[in-house]
């Protein structure tokens, strides 16, 4: 069970499955929530090559917090966004946030 | 030794179902068409993946996942949902064309990663230390990554500001 592949295959399937929600969906704040997915699919990675593979066992914890923080930064932004294409639009969805289109 | 044998399987147990739970929510936090769903889907798979983390040895990282993005990053999610109601508007119907294609974009990625990490043969580095102690983090991000950890909260400063202004003003703009 624990065991290298395991971890590669979780965290393949996380995502793929992130990747799958923010191809396919059309609101914005689901588009987030598959972003974080995908986020967790590479910290999982990062975490199990630090267990598996790495010569110093602190550096992938570290390199996993710090990708924790960028998550934490870019929800806050990307949560704004929402808010004022919200209140301009009327409407979360992607697909009528049409006005820069060319 | 029947107990060794019982707790065995009892940690082999609990990670399959730490990695149910994972792919469990990750599946609702994806499919259903339903906001409120989405982010309760994504609240277990992120604790899953402190679970997941329980076995990768880290304690401490498990908390901080617990912490920040199940106490902080759900919370602002379901703020946002309460705030821009997107439960009120319709919903339209879902293109199939979009829906297969990215199906098939999103298959065509897993296999093709499952099949690079399963097919390298990975070599573990010659020296590895056995120190996981959040001691030893605490002084690697203060002395090697200190560059790195001061432009992240740099990053986040700007992030925070960034957030308030585009928040605001586009009220100010619109009303």
């Amino acid at each position: 069970m624990n065991t290298l592949g395991t971890y590669l295959i979780i965290a393949a399937v996380l995502f793929s499955l992130g990747l799958l929600g923010v191809l396919q969906r059309r609101n914005l704040i689901g588009m987030l929530i598959s972003v974080e997915l995908m986020l967790n699919g590479a910290n999982v990675n990062f975490m199990a090559f630090n267990k598996f593979l790495a010569p110093s066992p602190a550096v992938g914890q570290i390199i996993t917090l710090f990708v924790m923080g960028l998550a934490a930064a870019e929800a806050a932004i990307g949560l704004s966004i929402i808010f004022a294409l919200f209140r301009r639009m009327r409407s979360i969805n992607v697909e009528r946030a049409q006005r820069l289109r060319g | 030794m029947s107990l060794m044998v019982g707790t065995e399987s009892f940690a082999q147990m609990a990670f399959w179902v730490v990695v149910g739970l994972t792919l469990g929510g990750a599946a609702i936090a994806v499919f259903p068409r339903n906001i409120v769903y989405n982010v309760l889907g994504l609240v277990v798979a992120l604790a899953g993946v402190a679970g997941l983390y329980l076995f990768l040895g880290s304690f401490f990282i498990a908390l901080m996942q617990l912490l920040i993005y199940v106490g902080a990053i759900c919370i602002a999610i379901v703020f946002a949902i309460m705030l821009s109601r997107p439960l009120h508007l319709e919903a339209p119907q879902r293109r199939v064309p979009k829906v297969a294609l990215a199906t098939a974009a999103s298959t065509i990625f897993l296999v093709a990663t499952v099949s690079v990490g399963l097919k390298t043969k990975w070599v573990a580095a010659t020296e590895r230390s056995a120190d996981w102690s959040v001691e030893t983090i605490g002084h690697m991000l203060l002395t090697k990554y200190n560059l790195v950890f001061e432009v992240i909260s740099l990053v986040l400063l700007v992030a925070i500001i960034g957030a308030i202004l585009t928040a605001g003003y586009s009220r100010r703009l619109t009303s």
